[in-house]
């Protein structure tokens, strides 16, 4: 259960960016959870919507995208794209793969309401 | 009061990885290979370690960071065989951060060769966290069972070397070590498999052989 240390970090970043936008509050965050990030994403909700109080984000909505695992096969070329984790290309079945998306998590979007 | 949409695109691990980059590089300018280990509690590691202070001394010089959420305990016996240590206590976190082994770095003598970093018993968590090691080192022991790597993929995926560890307890358990490994291999094809037990100090040799490998390649990239 490391999503709460996810969750503070998120909050450094989007209260830097409201500020930089003199912003007070901010309504609707969008995070984008790789499958392969290690983070479970009921698991951060819940983190968001108990550090949210009494902060800039306290009325936010949250969304999360989950990203598909994606990767290149360095045997056959193709790309195989899977919501499950997969180590093998769907093409091939070759393991000699370069891993092109899906094990990161970032913050893509926010709104903010701004006088 | 008018609502504006900004778009972000920031790693949530950013700082982390920021930190960790900056500990990576500092530590290969002076010539360390740094190891973080990882694995469930009681697989072994802290038994490694003191086997590796004794096979290491006295061509090598090893120091420890031992990630933990209470006690003194894995430091005490780390200092105990003379390696220095240093405890960090997570107070709860189950795992280490690159912040929480930057606090120490300012300890750790130049002339070192290696610096583990034991992190927190914990094969889900410390595998999203990069403390600036060179050299991740997963160790899954007899007890746990041959069908973990594809439970706890991520650690699996990220890590540099498998090590099947407390083998000794082979013809009491039933563990199919080619399935274990091959789970491994599954995942992440450039795992480097080592099958070692610490208390008869089996496979150690050939662990040894492996950091010094990368020991050396570490010092060739600086020079």
């Amino acid at each position: 259960m490391h999503e709460l240390s996810l969750i503070t970090n998120l909050f450094e970043i989007m209260e830097q960016k409201a500020k930089e936008k003199n912003s007070k509050k901010i309504t609707y965050v969008k995070l984008k959870v790789g499958v392969l990030s290690g983070a479970v994403p009921e698991l951060l909700e819940t983190a968001f919507d108990i550090y949210k109080k009494e902060t800039l984000a306290s009325d936010a909505v949250l969304e999360i995208e989950k990203v598909p695992l994606k990767l290149k096969c360095k045997d056959c070329g193709s790309l195989t794209i899977k919501d499950d984790l997969v180590f093998n290309c769907g093409t091939c079945g070759s393991t000699n793969l370069e891993t092109l998306d899906g094990t990161d998590l970032y913050l893509e979007k926010m709104e903010l309401e701004i006088e | 009061m008018k609502k504006q949409e900004i778009m972000v695109l920031e790693d949530l691990l950013g700082s982390n990885k920021k930190i960790a980059g900056d500990i990576r590089r500092k530590l290969s300018e002076k010539g360390i290979l740094a190891i973080n280990l990882l694995s469930s509690p009681g697989a072994g590691k802290t038994s490694l370690l003191e086997k590796l202070s004794e096979v290491l001394s006295p061509g090598y010089r090893m120091a420890v960071i031992e990630g933990d959420i209470e006690t003194e305990r894995d430091a005490e016996r780390i200092r105990a065989k003379g390696i220095q240590a240093w405890q960090i206590s997570t107070g709860g976190a189950c795992h280490l951060d690159a912040k929480m082994v930057g606090k120490v770095f300012s300890e750790i003598p130049s002339d070192l060769d290696f610096l583990f970093i034991e992190n927190v018993g914990n094969l889900v968590c410390p595998a999203s966290f990069d403390l600036g090691e060179s050299l991740r080192c997963v160790l899954l022991s007899i007890p746990e069972g041959d069908d973990k790597p594809k439970k706890y993929p991520k650690a699996f995926f990220t890590s540099n070397a498998l090590i099947i560890s407390k083998t000794d307890l082979l013809d009491k358990m039933p563990f199919n070590v080619d399935r274990a490994v091959q789970e491994g291999l599954d995942i992440n094809p450039k795992l480097e498999v080592f099958e070692i037990s610490s208390v008869e100090g089996t496979g150690i040799r050939e662990f040894v052989d492996y950091l010094i490998k990368n020991l050396k390649k570490l010092r060739r990239s600086n020079a």
